[in-house]
């Protein structure tokens, strides 16, 4: 990693206030802003009209949390990164044991063990574990010749997550459990192969999609599973993606996949015959289609003596294969309750009022916003608590209810952009340290906010896990805010380290 | 080669960039679908979030013509019960409170919960438990109210009168049934609508129009505010008061004379065809239809064998007797077949081929003034036998019929008059065809000459008879009665203001009321002669072949510049002058005098004490 620059900086190092980036902090502030907008609308109560700052509110409170937030990242600011930077082990095993000690000292809240009562305030100790975890993982990977793609070396990386993870679950949070399972994006930007995250997340997707809408029909055809046929469009184009990406690396590449693509078009095509012309199970010809492209995958791979297409060849099989023998398990050999336990490990049975009640209600209030929403305090579904959740986990209904699809687009651009930056931030690091930690603190943000408004727009199993800068609570506000400014802290000190 | 794999790696941002990038796409375009696409969830989440209650105008107060007030709104009490809230109330204690029994409590608290028989069912809102207590009862219960959580009051208004009177023409109200609710979609189960009189006739002004208050619920159902802050709300408009034509005191004079005998009285201000009074005997007090009582009484009512819910003065159908005399001879002198000075002989009736109406004894033969005033029956049945025989001006017996048919048509007979009360009866007048069918053709005048007596096939309603009697009075001509004299700001229809001619000339009519005259001084009327005015009258006695005779009284007063005709309709009640004649003076003494004498005050007590019903039912069972 060679940076141009290097050898002029010469002077003395910008300061501070200059190297920060303040982009990211705009960004922050902005999400703040419109977060604390949406605390006001959720907790909105018609008997106490007209006192969002009182601080009885949970409105009023949320003004709490996001000034004393401010002064966090002003004292993070404040701190020396490399002050952080040795002080991460210490960090790390501080947190271990709190979260180890977290069961012992917590209070019953729904079921939860993870809340500490310190005074007259409840803090939730895994929330603020994710930068300690982050920063241990820096650290380690930052040693001199650590290499993920060592089996040694990246099973202290496994283990550096899940001994917190495990810690997590057994104070029966397991959504919070879920979301280290996101720094395994870090994993794979530092080496770990490709292939292993991609099957991982195939098999998972395949799984969730194929079980969740197992029932339901595919756009509006009766007689198709929209889960069967939705799986099976994936395999195709994963497998046109895999052929994309491969083929990069092998000029004989060149107009293979273009079969591949016809073999897609014919499957969409054959759903539009099933939904227009004569209503049948279109499926039969997605799956013909499959088998088809794997063949000829076998076929060029012999034709070139080149082993990934065969490779390719085997995924699409395989993955077709494990859809339909994990349906045949979980339909056929298990017994009705441990069906159940996955459904409601997915997160298709967790709804005390029945049938989806959640998922229902949080799309009535986000579909009634139409485009514009219907003004800010003027939402009907949130704020007469027709959502369950909804100052925490499903925030998100009351942006699309009260912003509309515009508001909504807002915010979902703003964290796109804010994951992005990060991103570029991440990678302009001088040192393995602070790239490390940039891309647990992106991959922790594209996990909340891909579980969460997953979630509440129905396409996700429900995970209850906050929305960064939006859910309201001090807990998971200064959590992301402590994340996310420790990385800004190491960011600005880049220019002084690379001398 | 360290930095090389690096840069390999490096291009792993580009995977990692990319699905934060589609999965926000796929975000977008599934939130684009779920706020732009449907109308469902705006639709859900309306019908979720709003509570629309429904408010009740005022029901518009009824008066009497001199401004009384008859019928007004007063507060009654529902008790709501919230199931949620109501657990560990003392039931014994409640039960008692309300003065209900255990079983009755178990029932109705089984009631409110089938959500099949109340289908809004929450428990978390308040459900009707018990309704319209009255002042007292409420007062009793709302002292204790502390002691029963989850039990609340809901004030709503009902009918109350001020009169025992006249309750026929008032009617009432109660709940709507599921014919009403279809009928007009204005009504939601549990509404109130006019059922009888001009509670129902006038229903669409009366009720005023509901208003709407669109309230916010949460998911409990729990109301937490308005919407908009009543922005959207819809103000109730309260019912128009209505002015009757009636003269309460009139009314409860009639309805004072007529206690204990079957019957009815109408009265008719002739230049208006104002209804001064409408009399149905037996009655019953309006008070007795309000509040909870009202199913239970309605039930005795319509269970009583002499009918007290029947309205007689509109619905009874009756043989109008001598009184429909007069029109006989307007239609003969109309027709030419008479003069005034044209005189037929009765020989104790009316004697020819063998037929015979019979009549009492008086001088003969007799022109058509004495006719009336001694109700020669002879003299009438000559005058039809005349008219239906006359070959040069009809040329068959049918058009003979048809002709007179179309007299009695103009005057009002045979056909709703239109009156603004529900449930008008025709009455009856043949035509030829009727005749045709029922002799098959071969009849003649003689055939059906008890018609020109008021009797055989020929049925009135005393309202018809009244307004015979005012048609005289006006010489001529007569306006649909009515009972309603003012609506509040708006005029009365203009049916009850165009005048209806007969087709008989003014001048016939000047006869027919100096045969009437005639009769108050020195015929058959005579008891309804009063110094201080000019009284015109005709008596009736209709043949009851179940019974005693009918009394029947027709009149007006004074002769010149008529304030009142009445007609008097006393079943079983034998000679016209034995109960018709004297109440119809009376009434019109009251009503013209405002007041009765002493001696008239000392013969309303001893008619008030007179009961026919005894006999009555004696003649029926004969």
């Amino acid at each position: 990693m060679v940076n141009a620059k290097g050898p002029k900086q010469k002077k003395k190092a910008p300061s501070l206030w200059r190297s920060i980036d303040w982009l990211t902090i705009f960004i922050y502030l902005v999400l703040l802003a419109l977060g604390w907008m949406s605390v006001c609308g959720a907790s909105y109560d018609y008997d106490m009209a007209g006192s969002i700052l009182d601080f009885s509110t949970r409105s009023g409170m949320q003004i709490v949390w996001i000034a004393s937030s401010l002064l966090l990242a002003f004292l993070i600011l404040m701190i020396d990164d490399r002050l952080i930077e040795s002080l991460s082990y210490i960090i790390y095993i501080c947190f271990l044991g709190l979260l180890f000690a977290t069961p012992f000292l917590a209070h019953d809240i729904k079921g939860s063990m993870s809340w500490i009562k310190i005074g007259s305030f409840s803090v939730q100790p895994a929330e603020f574990a994710k930068f300690g975890v982050a920063l241990c993982l820096a650290k380690v990977m930052n040693t001199y010749g650590f290499d993920v793609k060592k089996w040694h070396d990246f099973i202290i990386c496994i283990a550096l997550i899940l001994i917190p993870m495990g810690l997590i679950v057994m104070q029966k949070e397991t959504g919070t459990a879920l979301v280290y399972s996101a720094l395994f994006l870090m994993l794979y930007r530092e080496g770990m192969t490709g292939s292993l995250l991609f099957i991982v997340i195939s098999a998972v997707v395949y799984f969730v999609v194929g079980v969740r809408y197992a029932d339901e029909p595919f756009w509006g055809i009766e007689k198709m599973s929209l889960g069967e046929g939705l799986v099976m469009l994936l395999i195709q184009v994963f497998t046109i993606g895999l052929v994309h990406t491969f083929s990069n690396s092998s000029i004989k590449g060149k107009g293979i996949s273009l079969p591949l693509w016809g073999g897609l078009t014919a499957s969409v095509a054959s759903v539009l015959f099933a939904r227009y012309v004569y209503p049948c199970n279109a499926v039969w010809a997605i799956v013909f289609i499959c088998v088809a492209s794997a063949l000829y995958l076998f076929y060029i791979s012999l034709r070139d003596r080149f082993l990934p297409y065969c490779l390719i060849a085997l995924f699409t099989l395989g993955s077709m294969g494990f859809f339909y023998s994990a349906d045949f398990v979980l339909n056929k050999v298990m017994e009705p309750h441990q069906q159940t336990r996955i459904r409601v490990l997915l997160g298709l049975e967790d709804d005390p009022r029945g049938a989806g009640y959640n998922v229902i209600q949080a799309k009535i209030a986000i579909g009634s916003g139409g485009l514009e929403g219907k003004g800010f305090l003027n939402g009907t579904q949130t704020k007469l608590k027709y959502v369950p959740e909804q100052d925490t986990d499903f925030i998100f209904c009351t942006v699309g209810e009260e912003e509309g699809f515009i508001g909504c687009a807002i915010v979902l651009l703003l964290f796109l952009s804010l994951i992005l930056r990060l991103l570029h931030l991440a990678e302009r690091q001088p040192y393995t340290f602070g790239r490390v930690y940039g891309y647990c603190v992106l991959s922790i943000f594209l996990f909340h906010v891909f579980i969460n408004v997953g979630m509440v727009l129905g396409l996700t199993p429900v995970i209850g896990i906050p929305l960064p800068f939006f859910s309201y609570g001090g807990s998971s506000l200064w959590g992301f805010t402590i994340l996310l400014f420790i990385f800004l802290r190491i960011d600005a000190g880049r220019n002084r380290l690379q001398r | 080669m360290k930095a090389e794999n690096n840069y390999e790696l490096e291009k792993r941002k580009y995977v990692i960039g990319g699905a934060a990038v589609v999965i926000i796409v796929v975000y977008l375009l599934r939130l684009f679908s779920l706020q732009l696409l449907s109308e469902d969830f705006k639709r859900s989440a309306d019908s979720n979030a709003f509570l629309k209650r429904i408010q009740y105008p005022a029901r518009g107060a009824i008066s009497d013509r001199n401004g009384k007030l008859l019928v007004f709104n007063q507060p009654a009490y529902d008790v709501m019960v919230v199931m949620k809230e109501q657990i560990g109330v003392d039931t014994l204690d409640l039960c008692e409170s309300l003065d209900i029994t255990r079983d009755w409590y178990e029932r109705r608290m089984e009631e409110i919960k089938d959500r099949k028989r109340n289908p809004g069912y929450s428990s978390y809102t308040q459900q009707l438990f018990m309704s319209q207590l009255s002042t007292e009862e409420f007062s009793r219960f709302q002292e204790k109210l502390f002691r029963f959580p989850g039990f609340y009051i809901q004030k709503r208004s009902i009918r109350q009168y001020n009169y025992p009177n006249a309750a026929h023409l008032l009617g009432d109200v109660g709940e709507v049934g599921p014919e009403d609710i279809e009928a007009d979609d204005y009504y939601r189960s549990g509404d109130y609508i006019g059922k009888l009189g001009v509670e129902r006739s006038y229903e669409s002004v009366l009720r005023g129009e509901k208003g709407m208050e669109i309230l916010l619920r949460d998911a409990r159902g729990r109301i937490k505010g308005r919407y908009q802050n009543g922005k959207y709300d819809i103000a109730p408009i309260p019912g128009r008061n209505l002015k009757m034509s009636i003269d309460i005191e009139l009314q409860a004079l009639g309805e004072r004379l007529m206690k204990g005998k079957l019957g009815s009285i109408v009265a008719i201000e002739p230049s208006t065809g104002e209804v001064l009074c409408m009399v149905s005997s037996p009655t019953y007090d309006p008070r007795i239809m309000i509040g909870r009582q009202r199913g239970k009484n309605q039930k005795l009512l319509a269970q009583d064998p002499y009918k007290p819910l029947l309205n007689r003065a509109i619905m009874g159908q009756y043989p109008p007797g001598s009184t429909f005399k007069t029109s006989q001879a307007l239609t003969f002198l109309q027709e030419g077949i008479i003069t005034p000075s044209t005189a037929f002989p009765c020989s104790h009736g009316f004697h020819f081929k063998g037929l015979k109406v019979g009549c009492h004894g008086h001088g003969s033969p007799l022109p058509l003034v004495p006719a009336i005033a001694t109700s020669c029956n002879g003299y009438f049945c000559w005058g039809l036998y005349h008219m239906f025989g006359n070959r040069k001006k009809y040329k068959t017996v049918q058009d003979a019929m048809t002709t007179w048919k179309d007299y009695m048509v103009s005057m009002g007979f045979g056909y709703k008059l239109g009156i603004d009360l529900p449930g008008e009866k025709r009455g009856m007048i043949p035509n030829a065809p009727f005749y045709d069918k029922a002799y098959r053709g071969n009849w003649s005048g003689l055939t059906v000459i008890s018609i020109s007596i008021g009797q055989g096939e020929v049925n009135l309603t005393p309202l018809q008879i009244a307004n015979l009697g005012a048609t005289i009075a006006n010489r001529g001509y007569y306006i649909t009665p009515h009972v309603i004299k003012e609506v509040q700001g708006i005029p009365l229809e203009t049916q009850y203001t165009k005048k209806h001619y007969t087709r008989v000339g003014r001048e016939h009519y000047e006869t027919v009321v100096a045969g009437m005259r005639q009769a108050v001084l020195g015929g058959t009327c005579r008891l309804a002669n009063n110094p201080s005015y000019e009284v015109c009258g005709k008596t009736g006695t209709a043949q009851n072949p179940h019974g005693q005779d009918h009394s029947v009284f027709m009149g007006f007063a004074p002769r010149e510049d008529p304030k009142i005709a009445i007609c008097v309709y006393v079943e079983n009640g034998t000679w016209g002058a034995t109960y018709g004649v004297p109440i119809g003076a009376l009434m019109m003494e009251q009503y013209i005098n405002g007041k009765l004498s002493e001696a008239s005050e000392a013969r309303a007590n001893d008619f008030e004490n007179k009961s026919l019903i005894q006999a009555s039912s004696k003649g029926e069972s004969n």
